[in-house]
């Protein structure tokens, strides 16, 4: 079969079972978007800004565990691209994102729309190529698909100069079953001896803890780690990414953990006797400051990059491996072992742990004549039944959603943990929803966050992606608010919201359906409301408490067991004693 | 502590910036880096001189690995190895007296003088860096008019060595 450059790569997709790609057409690309035209296959979403195809691919990619696909043009449409590509690479995110470049005899005499696209993307992409002969295209995309999904994830560029994809130039084309590279050997098994180690050292624990991450999520190894921790008894903390991959509602699970996590999680933490992380990477967010961190822990670690194992907290056992096949491994020894473990110390933990619990760290005023956030999560998880697909924006609206939507399954809460970007929420829930037609798809946002990629409105109304979008309006960036009003004296330096639109009649120019409310008392029933239209997008703009913070907090050089409470939190302290115990 | 790290890197544009870039992104030191194309034309060969705690040379060999055109890596440190560095020094060489020390120094380090004219010598100089800073502090600062060094390279003794 001879094909054009162009046809290649839309062959390939097909090939490869890519069935949707978000893009946006300009010079560089024209051959490209000829040969999209020219097929049915490979169905092609057109956005309003590459950042928006660059977050929906990443939404598609992490509700469905496969690769999401951007196609953008050379010069501003790579640069667009690039915060969307730098979001999916702190989360460790399958993308490929293929960027047209100025003809290959142009580059580099500044020619219209010429930026060095791998040179802008190097530092943000799991790996780039710059394609310079058509005859490696094939290969090269196949390669680019490998490294993104093995291994630890990843976004990869390809960038593909105009002359390659040219209609006049045409060669034989194969699809390439696979491909070996020998410099990248992404397959590892957790060493048998440390994996046994680790078990020892859970079964002699009596105080222990388990801290998952998003890797559990990213591994599909969500089963396995229930099955283990089940097993274990153990109380379990997930982190922001890690979300759902153990259910939220279970009682072994203590909520999130971290600068916002629950109080009973980062007491555990403090006094925890063995940690088992299990694909987490130690973040600042979650371990505060690094020399108070778990202070009493012998630290077992299962990850899948040996780059994140001791990059910021020393661990005593580290596994390099799939957390997958190292938890089935433990699962099995468990069921192998005569080990027993402390019972009587499980139990006395377990008490210990569970009259953190009682303290009802999330409590907040139900009385308030404001509609609080956490009420309008809440009202959410309802309405939704828990089974939701919530995407988020950053700030404390997505704190409050990770705190209150209890997850019970993986891949559905989806939001930017790593670099926290503003403007991801509505943009992946579009790819989520193409991803899951059927299913609810919700996006918790801010009047802040989703002024940062509204034009996406317009592609939902193209194409009937009727997700519904719980905006949190407080008139306020309210993290900024929240940071400005505990460290800088309330100076509240531009963190209002001055001359926001009117959410409704902007989104209702947009073709959609936009409903306020103001009133605690109608939250629930324009909450039912938004979602009984099925087949619309529907913008609900709740007007939220201006002064409302997100509790627990962490401050900045505090350990785990130093939490800011909120106010409703130290009501409930009336019968417990300062080391967290019922008096 | 100072290690030196060999690197077996894909004979492609774009790896020596993302190995720099990657020394720049996470603020680790480079004392040196050379590299040159090795036997096989797919493969370069690179050397990096650098400093930090053994945590953060942990972190470097690690991060470094997980590049894909970094096929393989050595931290020389770890084992025996030799290390050499070659330097030229042009030295101002006028009057009899200045020209028969530079000769006589020179023949103390073993450097040779490969360019001669009325006013200078070219000089140059194989060793270790510590020779090289050595021999340099031997010259006058006034006469030296320009030094190149290399940058260092390293080799593993006995059997060991870095091939695919």
């Amino acid at each position: 079969m001879e094909l054009s450059g162009s046809e290649i790569l839309v062959q390939f997709l097909k090939d490869e079972g890519v069935e949707v790609i978000f893009g946006y057409p300009g010079g560089a690309v024209l051959h490209i978007y000829d040969a999209i035209h020219r097929q049915d296959d490979v169905k092609h979403i057109l956005v309003r800004h590459e950042q928006g195809a660059t977050h929906a691919a990443d939404g598609y990619a992490r509700s469905t565990g496969k690769p999401g696909v951007a196609l953008v043009t050379s010069g501003p449409g790579a640069t667009n691209a690039i915060t969307g590509i730098a979001t999916a690479f702190m989360d460790s995110i399958p993308m490929v994102v293929i960027s047209g470049q100025v003809p290959s005899g142009m580059i580099g005499s500044d020619a219209f729309q010429e930026v060095d696209a791998i040179g802008c993307t190097r530092p943000c992409v799991k790996h780039n190529f710059l394609v310079k002969d058509i005859n490696k295209l094939a290969e090269t995309l196949k390669k680019a698909f490998y490294v993104a999904t093995t291994g630890r994830p990843g976004p990869v560029l390809i960038d593909i100069p105009k002359d390659i994809t040219a209609p006049q130039i045409k060669i034989a084309y194969e699809y390439p079953e696979s491909v070996k590279m020998r410099s990248y050997n992404p397959n590892v098994k957790g060493h048998p001896r440390q994996v046994k180690k680790a078990v020892e050292l859970l079964l002699s624990a009596k105080r222990p803890m388990i801290y998952s991450g998003g890797g559990v999520v990213l591994g599909n190894a969500s089963d396995e780690l229930r099955e283990v921790t089940q097993k274990l008894g153990f109380p379990i903390t997930e982190t922001l990414m890690g979300l759902g991959a153990y259910p939220g509602t279970d009682k072994q699970n203590l909520g999130m953990l971290g600068m916002h996590g629950t109080y009973e999680a980062n007491m555990a933490m403090h006094e925890c006797d063995v940690l088992f992380a299990v694909g987490a990477r130690f973040d600042d967010r979650i371990t505060g400051d690094t020399n108070k961190f778990c202070p009493r822990a012998k630290i077992i670690h299962i990850d899948i990059d040996p780059a994140s194992i001791s990059k910021t907290i020393n661990v005593d056992i580290p596994i390099v491996g799939e957390v997958k096949t190292v938890l089935t491994e433990m699962s099995r020894i468990l069921d192998e072992t005569d080990i027993k473990s402390d019972q009587a110390a499980l139990d006395s933990w377990w008490d210990k742990v569970n009259s953190w619990k009682q303290q009802n760290c999330l409590a907040y005023d139900k009385t308030s004549k404001h509609i609080k956030p956490q009420a309008a999560v809440e009202a959410l998880y309802e309405v939704t039944g828990g089974d939701a697909y919530v995407a988020s924006d950053v700030g404390q609206h997505q704190m409050f959603a990770a705190q209150f939507y209890k997850f019970d399954e993986p891949r559905r809460w989806i939001n930017s943990g790593g670099l926290g970007t503003m403007g991801f929420g509505l943009p992946a829930a579009m790819g989520v929803k193409i991803a899951h037609p059927e299913a609810e798809v919700a996006c918790v946002t801010g009047e802040g966050s989703i002024q940062m990629c509204i034009q996406e409105l317009s592609t939902c109304l193209q194409y009937d992606l009727p997700v519904k979008i719980i905006c949190l309006n407080n008139r306020y960036l309210g993290m900024v608010r929240q940071w400005q009003e505990f460290f800088y004296e309330k100076r509240y330096s531009h963190s209002y919201m001055d001359a926001l639109p009117d959410f409704v009649k902007l989104v209702e120019s947009y073709g959609h359906i936009g409903i306020r409310v103001e009133d605690p008392a109608d939250l629930e029933s324009a909450m039912k409301e938004a979602f009984s239209h099925k087949d619309r997008l529907v913008f609900l703009d709740v007007i939220t408490d201006q002064t409302e913070n997100v509790y627990p907090m962490i401050q900045a050089g505090a350990g785990h067991n130093d939490m800011e409470i909120s106010p409703e939190h130290k009501k409930n302290l009336g019968s417990i004693n300062p080391r967290g115990e019922l008096a | 502590m100072r290690h030196i790290i060999s690197l077996l890197v894909e004979n492609e544009s774009g790896a020596l910036s993302r190995i720099a870039g990657l020394f720049s992104a996470r603020g680790y030191n480079i004392e040196s880096l050379t590299v040159a194309t090795t036997e096989d034309p797919t493969l370069s060969r690179m050397t990096i001189v650098t400093i930090g705690s053994d945590r953060i040379i942990e972190q470097i060999t690690k991060q470094l690995n997980k590049l894909i055109d970094v096929v393989k890596l050595q931290d020389m440190t770890e084992g025996n190895y030799i290390e050499r560095e070659m330097m030229f020094v042009k030295i101002r060489a006028e009057g009899e007296s200045k020209r028969s020390e530079i000769q006589r120094l020179s023949g103390i380090f073993r450097a040779r003088i490969i360019d001669v004219t009325d006013l200078t010598f070219c000089v140059e100089l194989t060793g270790s860096g510590d020779k090289l800073d050595a021999y340099i502090k031997t010259l006058h600062d006034g006469d030296v008019i320009e030094i190149v060094r290399s940058g260092s390279m390293g080799i593993t003794r006995g059997v060991k060595a870095l091939t695919l």
